[in-house]
């Protein structure tokens, strides 16, 4: 707990009034709310979000608390593609590891399926994350291996032999078609998924999935500004220029994608244990890709645009059920053919399209582009 | 002995759809540096448009004919539609990551396909051909005819394909152009029609591919995945080799037809659909060994 003398007088350099922009100290730019806006809105975002399940429906908390549970694996992929720069289209894979981890470990001991009738959260939830990581670990000697597009496909390949893998391990999954009941979040006999005296469930949900993820989100932040996050960034910016520096390239993508499985595999544990039930086809291409909408409409490589972009694309579907009462040429049914589930896929797709080609920043881009617009109001620059 | 010729022989049937997949990804790759993850969208769009084509054209002299010519119709919809692709969506992002214009080629796939997929239905279209599942006998080896016919077209496919790169001088403008961008602008090669006629031919073959599929059991709104298993093949040969696309997509064809055979007898514990995935596991084999597959130019890195 001693700090150097460096450290000391950094600190006791305090920031200049109105200056946002000028940072005095290594300490200062590297801080986790750089600037005193960004502290108070966050702590005001956060305050709002505990109160939000006391004034909305249970239907829509239910949704926000997959969109959060979504965010933890969005964040996951932002490490990986995001902050270190190497495309993984196989994050399905990792989240069906953690999912079958966390439902094996939670499951009946009696039942059909394989299950060790451990349901405390704090024993799946890591333990989702832990295995999922060391498939991540072990898939790595091939990212390091190869760069770019190359990589993009193997990663591909790696969700294909993974469905296939989940479909034939009957005892585990549960099989084709059939599926298997997912973990039950429960804590120490507190079962979030039931209706308590105070709460329902949704609202317990919701609550568990938020602090979940701003516990997920704090750790992704804090990892983007360590050590290891800078080197991160230096891979992706230029991986030759980054092993000049010293950077020894392996290990950093090894450890990107056991950070990323890891969250990967904390998420899956908690998006099925909202929904309860789940099959292997869950863990489709469709998926992954799902996942990279997220983090590419958000804003790759920044925290705050990857939990938008999650929240965004969780709401998408609530959006359109909605829209067959305004437009009756979309039907609600799944077998007549403008329907809105082809519409949900896509808007998907237009919108990764769209993003990429007018507003590659994301969400957090637009965001950007309005706080620059007003800081210089009535004037245009 | 008889029924590994015959294993051999219906891998290369379908390893010839396989390898003009390949193909289509490789042109691609090779002039704009991008895979085009759009290609199972463009593979399914022109199956499409021939169990259309088909029936509207009815039967023009006789019946294998008329397949072709719904065919034609079918490559020459589709490059269209991927010309507008490109202008619209690929054109734009010359200069960007190769990463991020892949992305954009994804999301196009997902749009694509699912309009396709209304076309298409919820049970499968036929494509009218005379050849369905019926069987020819080789010198007491047993062929489907279909198999046959994919190996003919995939024959003079490629030999038009080396026509056009080695005697046309748009072959050799694409030649240059894949070679070396700015050194082909500053020769006169217009590199944004390079790019166009490129996606024109990889939407042309995927349709063609997608047709020939589609003569055993119609087109549903699964088969896109098959032209995922054209991007072991690619891995396999290297992307940006075309004679690497077509031997990979070839072996690609005949171990998944090998493992069909004699998997469920010599390994029964990897499950029963284990062929469907054995050429990702062999692409993950093949790249531990070789990072750059067999064909393909190591990338060489300047600081």
């Amino acid at each position: 707990m001693t700090a150097t003398a460096t450290e000391r007088r950094s600190r006791s350099r305090g920031r200049l009034r109105g200056r946002p922009q000028l940072y005095r100290s290594y300490a200062q730019e590297l801080a986790l709310f750089n600037t005193r806006p960004k502290q108070v809105w966050v702590g005001v975002i956060v305050l709002m979000s505990f109160l939000l399940p006391f004034l909305v429906s249970d239907s829509l908390l239910q949704t926000l608390a997959l969109g959060f549970a979504f965010a933890i694996g969005a964040l996951g992929l932002n490490i990986v593609t995001g902050l270190a720069g190497q495309v993984s289209l196989g994050h399905a894979f990792f989240l069906g590891v953690g999912a079958y981890t966390a439902a094996a470990i939670s499951g009946d001991p009696d039942g059909r399926t394989i299950g060790f009738g451990i349901t405390n959260i704090l024993v799946w939830l890591p333990a989702a994350g832990l295995v999922a990581a060391v498939a991540g670990v072990l898939v790595a000697p091939l990212a390091t291996r190869l760069r770019g597009l190359y990589l993009a496909i193997v990663t591909l390949g790696l969700v294909f032999i993974g469905e296939f893998v989940f479909g034939e391990w009957s005892d585990l999954t549960g099989g084709n078609g059939v599926g298997r009941e997912a973990a039950v979040p429960d804590l120490f006999g507190y079962d979030f998924s039931r209706d308590s005296e105070s709460l329902t469930a949704d609202q317990n949900l919701y609550l568990l999935m938020l602090v979940l993820m701003l516990v997920f989100a704090l750790g992704a932040r804090n990892l983007a500004r360590s050590r290891v996050g800078r080197a991160f960034s230096a891979v992706r910016d230029r991986d030759m220029a980054a092993e000049m520096m010293g950077i020894n390239l392996p290990r950093t993508k090894t450890v990107a994608f056991g950070i990323s499985s890891f969250y990967a595999g904390c998420a899956g544990a908690l998006i099925y244990s909202i929904i309860g039930f789940f099959e292997p086809s869950s863990f489709s291409l469709l998926l992954s890709v799902q996942f990279i909408a997220m983090v590419l409409i958000g804003g790759a490589g920044t925290v705050s645009g990857t939990i938008m972009g999650a929240l965004f694309i969780s709401l998408l579907p609530t959006l359109t059920r909605e829209l067959p009462s305004y437009l009756p040429v979309i039907s609600a049914q799944v077998t007549e053919t403008p329907n809105i589930y082809q519409l949900e896929s896509i808007l998907y797709g237009l919108l990764i399209v769209g993003f990429l080609l007018f507003e590659p920043r994301g969400l957090f881009g637009i965001w950007v582009r309005i706080r620059n617009y007003w800081k210089g109001w009535p004037f245009s620059y | 002995m008889t029924e590994l010729l015959e294993a051999v022989l219906r891998g290369l049937g379908t390893g010839s759809i396989y390898a003009m997949l390949a193909l289509a990804f490789v042109i691609v790759y090779k002039s704009t540096g991008v895979i085009n993850f759009a290609q199972p969208a463009m593979m399914l769009a022109g199956a499409t448009i021939a169990t259309y084509a088909g029936p509207a054209i009815g039967v023009v002299l006789f019946a294998s004919l008329s397949f072709f010519l719904s065919v034609g119709i079918a490559a020459l919809l589709t490059a269209l539609i991927a010309l507008v692709i490109e202008r619209a969506a690929i054109r734009p992002m010359v200069g960007r990551p190769a990463f991020v214009v892949a992305i954009i080629t994804i999301g196009i796939d997902i749009a694509v396909r699912v309009v396709a997929g209304g076309f298409i239905g919820l049970g499968a279209r036929p494509v009218p051909n005379p050849w369905g599942l019926d069987g020819v006998d080789l010198a007491g080896v047993r062929v489907q005819q279909r198999h046959l016919v994919s190996m003919a077209v995939l024959t003079v496919v490629v030999l038009a394909l080396l026509h056009f790169y080695r005697r046309t001088r748009y072959g050799l403008a694409m030649r240059a152009a894949a070679f070396d961008q700015e050194a082909a602008l500053t020769q006169g090669v217009n590199v944004g029609n390079v790019f166009a006629v490129s996606w024109a031919m990889a939407g042309a073959l995927a349709a063609v591919a997608g047709s020939l599929l589609a003569i055993s059991a119609g087109v549903d709104r699964r088969i896109w995945v098959v032209a995922l298993i054209a991007l072991p093949a690619i891995i396999l040969g290297g992307l940006d080799s075309l004679e690497g696309a077509v031997i990979g997509g070839l072996a690609v064809g005949v171990v998944q037809a090998l493992v069909g055979s004699y998997q469920r007898e010599v390994a029964p514990w990897l499950g029963d659909n284990f062929s469907v995935v054995a050429p990702y596991v062999l692409m993950l084999l093949v790249l531990l060994a070789k990072p750059y597959g067999i064909f393909g130019t190591p990338e060489v890195r300047r600081v």
